[in-house]
């Protein structure tokens, strides 16, 4: 299912997600199972059918990896079930360093400072990694859309740093 | 999912956790990661002039199964020559620690992490 084709969007990495909100909420009104509650069986099933695609290519399109990911898989890339292993020495050193941060907030001065550093220092590298990566997700070219997933897998060690910060963070609070 | 009792007596006791002097020329490193969960492993192996490991050494941060899958590798490489732990297969790793199938995972990453530190040995035998 190409979820672009169902949102009426141009395939890319940089959408409007203002657009994407609307067509998601027209989209969703069109196909709301209570509209075909006086219809057949057949059109009520597949009205939530139709409700369940809409919601899941919401979610695939909002989050910027997981577009990129579809993206890929349109190309007939599967990133989503691989198990790959990452072997870029420099980057796993950065991953480790940043891991070993993580663990020092408990025990740091001031944890509030370090957690908002470590955010921006994520955010920075992060931001960097998904410029190259809107730029290459345009290629139709086999070298670029490798050089692509290295970047989404890359995202994703990115993205479990974030969800460790925001655990630790609503820890602090506890 | 239920851990098995090894899984978990690796986990809790954790063996060779931490690192050696990188600038030591006898050490060797392997840094492998899984993007699907965001596990990071380094292993680091001590090698003597006649190619046997000496000793190793373990950091991951990960699930359970990866660390334990991390602790065992460096408990098996110890005394054991060059070719012998790039024999090490996954299904070994997996099978004594007896992984679920959504773990084996782990146990792929641990043996890339061997092999990772075999290639950081003969490209630095090769200078």
């Amino acid at each position: 299912m190409n979820y672009f084709e169902l949102f009426s969007l141009t395939p890319s990495y940089d959408i409007d997600t203002a657009l994407l909100a609307e067509r998601y909420h027209e989209l969703q009104r069109a196909v709301h199972p209570d509209k075909f509650a006086n219809s057949s069986e057949q059109d009520k099933r597949i009205a939530v059918q139709r409700t369940a695609q809409v919601n899941d290519g919401f979610s695939t399109l909002k989050d910027p990896l997981s577009r990129a990911e579809h993206i890929l898989a349109l190309a007939g890339i599967d990133l989503r079930h691989e198990s790959t292993t990452v072997k870029d020495t420099q980057f796993l050193m950065q991953q480790m360093e940043w891991r070993e941060s993580l663990e020092d907030i408990a025990h740091s001065e001031d944890p509030d400072a370090m957690i908002a550093e470590l955010y921006a220092s994520f955010n920075v590298y992060s931001n960097c990694i998904s410029q190259d990566l809107a730029g290459l997700l345009l290629s139709h070219s086999e070298s670029d859309l490798a050089a692509a997933a290295d970047l989404i897998r890359k995202l994703k060690f990115m993205a479990k740093l974030q969800v460790e910060l925001e655990r630790i963070e609503d820890a602090q609070f506890d | 999912m239920a851990y098995s009792e090894k899984v978990i007596d690796h986990y809790e006791n954790p063996r060779n956790v931490g690192s050696f002097d990188k600038n030591d020329p006898s050490v060797v490193t392997g840094m492998v990661g899984a993007p699907a969960c965001g596990d990071v492993m380094k292993l680091q192996l001590k090698i003597d002039d006649k190619g046997m490991i000496q000793d190793a050494k373990f950091k991951t941060y990960g699930c359970g199964s990866a660390i334990a899958s991390s602790s065992l590798i460096t408990e098996w490489v110890k005394g054991k020559s060059i070719e012998e732990a790039a024999a090490i297969k996954n299904t070994d790793i997996a099978e004594e620690l007896a992984l679920p199938p959504v773990k084996i995972h782990c146990s792929i990453l641990a043996e890339d992490a061997i092999k990772a530190a075999i290639e950081d040995y003969k490209s630095k035998q090769a200078k």
